[in-house]
């Protein structure tokens, strides 16, 4: 579905992403893993359109999309750090994104990640008082609620309680058995254990490696994925 | 494109910074015209004060605006929809809020005490300055990504548009004057959208005496029709050059 070609990004001299190329499919569970600053944001704000790249295309379901938008219909993205606008409140927000993505109002909502994290209780606070871990809940009731083929989220867990990350990490898997491809930025290892089926691993701008989760333990002989990680790095 | 004008014009009108530029508006133009019994007087000091506050509000506003919004941007690229519609729907939302307020503040006065030619040419040029400077406001927001540095940009342009331009003029004039440079001024105008605003009231006001040296040089050259036909057609120019470089630059930016 989304096949990334030798993508450079450089943002002056720093390197972002240096001839990055993966393909990922529909059905598959992605992880992106790497160290601070290895370019896994800037990789995935490049597939959303956010960040242009120098070099190099981006195509999605065949299609470039450097001239393309309206394929960003299937993508559900949560930000790694959510900014709303702050004079909205919550309620409002929910209904602009609604009101501006449904087309004739034949859009299939999912709201089931709304009603588990409780948001109608909390319809009319105003974005600029929600703490981190409730800003994290109103992005990931929205990469949710439009059913998109495509689930892109940065770092979904960091901020959250374990009853929201738990809850989160059931809609996952459940999306996932639809059929639908989900890309996940994390640096909590041990959540993504029962998550995903491929492995990226990114250093300094680099794709390292992009195998299938089998094939990893199988290279590095250890069961858990936490542990194959960590003999990789130590190897580099 | 439609629903994000709307939104856009919604949150400019919850804040009351808009409504609060209308009532300053509509005191100026009561008060000047209720100052003296010579409406035509009125008309005049009323378009010294528009052609100053109205670019220095827009620009500063339209500046302020655009990275307070700066969330709402980012929000909205990851969204299904084109960029240059998030681009131009913000332009349109910020000029059809601050081209009400200006409508609404000088235009009630105008209508009520001076339904002149004049006066209708002072409130279509108010009108265009308005949106003239909300998209310079966008060219110098879009091309710094610091707050301060975007606003400090805006308020030269201003300084330059409505006092450093006419300065730089007359010391031209000043040191050239043995040479005929008045085809050389009247196109230099053109480089400065008020001041050829103010030649296109006083074209129509017929008052070359408060014209100044740039707009008599104007006048004598373009004439009547033609002077006012080129000078809106320049306009015209400055509504669409710096939106379309900013737009170009949107187009390209990474947030």
């Amino acid at each position: 579905m989304i096949i990334a070609n030798n993508v450079t990004k450089k943002f002056g001299k720093l390197t972002a992403l240096n001839n990055v190329s993966a393909t990922c499919g529909k059905g598959q569970c992605t992880a992106l893993i790497g160290p601070n600053g290895s370019g896994k944001t800037t990789l995935v704000k490049c597939m959303l359109g956010m960040v242009i790249p120098d070099n190099g295309f981006i195509t999605f379901n065949d299609k470039n999309i450097l001239h393309d938008w309206l394929y960003r219909e299937h993508i559900g993205y949560m930000p790694q750090i959510g900014r709303y606008p702050e004079n909205m409140s919550i309620g409002q927000l929910l209904n602009m994104m609604k009101d501006i993505r449904s087309k004739n109002g034949k859009c299939s909502l999912d709201e089931d990640l709304i009603k588990a994290f409780k948001l109608p209780d909390i319809l009319q606070k105003r974005m600029r008082t929600l703490s981190g871990g409730t800003t994290q809940k109103v992005s990931a009731s929205l990469a949710f609620l439009f059913n998109p083929d495509v689930l892109i989220l940065d770092e979904p867990t960091a901020g959250l309680d374990p009853l929201a990350s738990e809850i989160l990490k059931e809609k996952i898997i459940a999306e996932k058995q639809k059929g639908k491809l989900v890309l996940i930025t994390s640096h909590i290892l041990s959540e993504l254990d029962d998550l995903v089926t491929h492995v990226i691993y990114m250093q300094d701008g680099n794709l390292l490696f992009h195998k299938s989760i089998d094939r990893l333990r199988e290279d590095t002989g250890e069961k858990k994925l936490s542990k194959a990680i960590a003999s990789v790095m130590k190897k580099n | 494109m439609k629903k994000i004008i709307k939104y856009v014009i919604v949150d400019i009108l919850r804040n009351k910074i808009v409504i609060a530029y209308t009532l300053l508006l509509l005191a100026i133009s009561f008060g000047l015209f209720n100052l003296d019994d010579n409406t035509s007087k009125g008309l005049l000091s009323l378009m010294n004060i528009v052609l100053i506050i109205v670019p220095l509000i827009c620009i500063i506003f339209s500046t302020i605006y655009i990275y307070n919004s700066a969330e709402f941007i980012e929000l909205l690229v990851s969204q299904p929809l084109q960029r240059k519609h998030i681009w131009m729907s913000l332009f349109g939302g910020i000029a059809i809020a601050l081209s009400l307020a200006f409508f609404i503040g000088v235009g009630i006065a105008v209508f009520i005490y001076s339904f002149t030619s004049a006066a209708l040419i002072l409130l279509g040029v108010g009108l265009l300055l308005t949106v003239i400077f909300v998209a310079i406001a966008l060219l110098a927001a879009v091309y710094t990504r610091d707050k301060a540095k975007g606003i400090g940009i805006s308020v030269l342009l201003w300084l330059y548009f409505s006092l450093i331009f006419d300065g730089l003029v007359l010391f031209i004039l000043y040191q050239f004057q043995d040479y005929p440079l008045e085809k050389f001024i009247a196109a230099i105008s053109c480089f400065n959208p008020v001041d050829l605003s103010r030649i296109l009231i006083l074209l129509k006001m017929d008052v070359s005496a408060l014209m100044g040296y740039t707009g008599a040089i104007f006048k004598d050259f373009f004439g009547m029709r033609a002077g006012m036909i080129t000078s809106f057609i320049v306009l015209l120019l400055w509504i669409w050059s710096p939106l379309w470089l900013s737009l170009r630059r949107f187009n390209r930016k990474d947030l």
